[in-house]
């Protein structure tokens, strides 16, 4: 039954995929990237990734959807039809490199297979010795906070660079706050929607807060966590306008946030450093080991949490501050 | 031939070859970058495929279960994803200001307008 199910979403993703290709009004190619990701996060699920479905639900059909359609209201809806000299040699080189990559699949271990050399090398480790050394349940927390928090360390980097490099691509301070762009203009009419969004908002937050809290017990995490925590912000922006979002959290209080997010992360391996242990290493934190790593874990996510909210926020607010801008000068 | 056990990974290439097509043969930049997250998450679908154990559960200690799943691709790719909505984000916002200097997102009519000046 399982493997049924999992060769049907695997088809419907493939079908979604080619009429992606297929399609020529990009809106529609935005919604069928945010089904894509919701179906691809049920497969994640039926393939025990738990984590990684929570994930790839909020980043997939959520957010990266949203940050689309807000980039097509700048750049236009409709792309232009395929050149046949590109197409042409397109094809060839995809099929030939597909059909060599298909070859290669050949040698694969099986699906599901307990005996893959994938399953023979550190993994075993991280599931017999986890509850001692670390003590929570969650094992996919524990080697992301603390078995290879250094990694995790990187990438929280990466996210926040990411999130200046797109305050210095499309910020502008020269430029007074507008005062109100069309499309939120048009949202005050949806009185439904507004109040549901009213109720909705403070469920986000806290489902939020539990999924950052309850990330060593559960599927979750810091990073699951930002993501949701900031799409209550999206949700109220979207429907209450971009100033009535920068009055309730403002552009300077967000970027420094997001700044003691990467902050907390590196002073907590910097102080395991000034205790003479290894960057990272968590029991300087407390005297029993297993607290220690439970306290590490705890300032990590919290970091990891604040970075990923903040950078997502400040994201989506340069994007519709820029369509703002659009806006008024079209 | 094993057609269960290497269906996934089939479908795996079909997506990321599908999204290489998007990548090479059409030119304009936003769907571009639609196919490379295509491309990216064909790839997420591997991992999570080579850490899947027949009968397992998720990889989160309880009473009762002895089998779990491979924690260690879903920690690789939970953060790949975060990140990738970063880039992706970036991506996107060189896409804005390349329309406001050249007034288009395809390809060819950039090319044109660089070869023009």
């Amino acid at each position: 039954m399982e493997l049924i199910i999992n060769m049907a979403l695997l088809s419907m993703l493939a079908m979604t995929a080619i009429a992606i290709v297929r399609i020529k009004d990009l809106f529609a190619v935005a919604m069928l990237a945010g089904i894509y990701g919701l179906i691809s996060a049920s497969f994640f699920v039926m393939l025990d990734a738990v984590d990684v479905a929570f994930t790839e639900a909020s980043v997939g059909a959520g957010i990266s959807t949203l940050l689309m359609l807000t980039t097509l209201a700048i750049t236009g809806r409709f792309e232009k039809a395929d050149k046949k000299s590109r197409t042409r040699f397109a094809l060839p080189l995809v099929l030939l490199t597909g059909g060599l990559l298909i070859y290669g699949t050949l040698d694969m271990p099986s699906f599901g297979a307990a005996d893959a050399p994938v399953q023979e090398h550190v993994a075993p480790r991280y599931l017999n010795d986890s509850e001692q050394e670390i003590g929570i349940p969650n094992v996919v927390t524990s080697v992301l906070a603390s078995y290879r928090s250094f990694d995790t360390f990187g990438e929280v980097i990466v996210i926040f660079t990411a999130g200046i490099g797109v305050l210095a691509l499309l910020m502008r301070s020269d430029l007074p706050p507008a005062k109100g762009s069309k499309s939120t203009a048009s949202m005050h009419e949806h009185m439904v929607l507004r109040i549901v969004a009213k109720m909705l908002i403070p469920l986000i937050l806290l489902f939020g807060l539990y999924v950052q809290f309850h990330g060593e017990y559960g599927p979750g995490g810091g990073f699951q966590a930002g993501v949701i925590f900031a799409s209550a912000f999206f949700l109220y922006a979207m429907l209450y306008g971009m100033n009535a979002a920068r009055r309730v959290i403002d552009s300077v209080v967000v970027q420094i946030l997001a700044a003691l997010g990467v902050l907390i992360y590196g002073t907590t391996g910097v102080i395991s450093l000034l205790s003479g242990k290894n960057f990272l290493d968590y029991s300087v934190l407390s005297h029993d080991a297993v607290h220690a790593q439970h306290l590490g874990i705890l300032f990590i996510e919290l970091g990891v949490g604040l970075t990923v909210a903040t950078v997502m926020i400040i994201i989506f607010f340069t994007f519709s501050g820029r369509n703002q801008v659009e806006g008024e000068t079209d | 031939m094993n057609f269960v056990g290497l269906f996934n990974y089939w479908i795996v290439m079909i997506l990321m070859m599908i999204g290489f097509y998007i990548v090479i043969a059409q030119g304009n930049l936003v769907k571009k970058l639609v196919g490379l997250t295509l491309f990216q998450t064909s790839v997420f679908i591997m991992y999570i495929t080579m850490g899947k154990i027949e009968g397992a559960t998720a990889p989160i200690l309880s009473e009762g279960e002895t089998l779990y799943s491979n924690p260690l691709p879903h920690v690789l790719i939970l953060t790949a994803i975060v990140v990738g909505i970063a880039t992706t984000a970036l991506g996107l916002a060189l896409v804005v200001r390349i329309k406001e200097s050249y007034d288009t997102i395809e390809e060819d009519e950039i090319n044109q307008k660089d070869q023009e000046c």
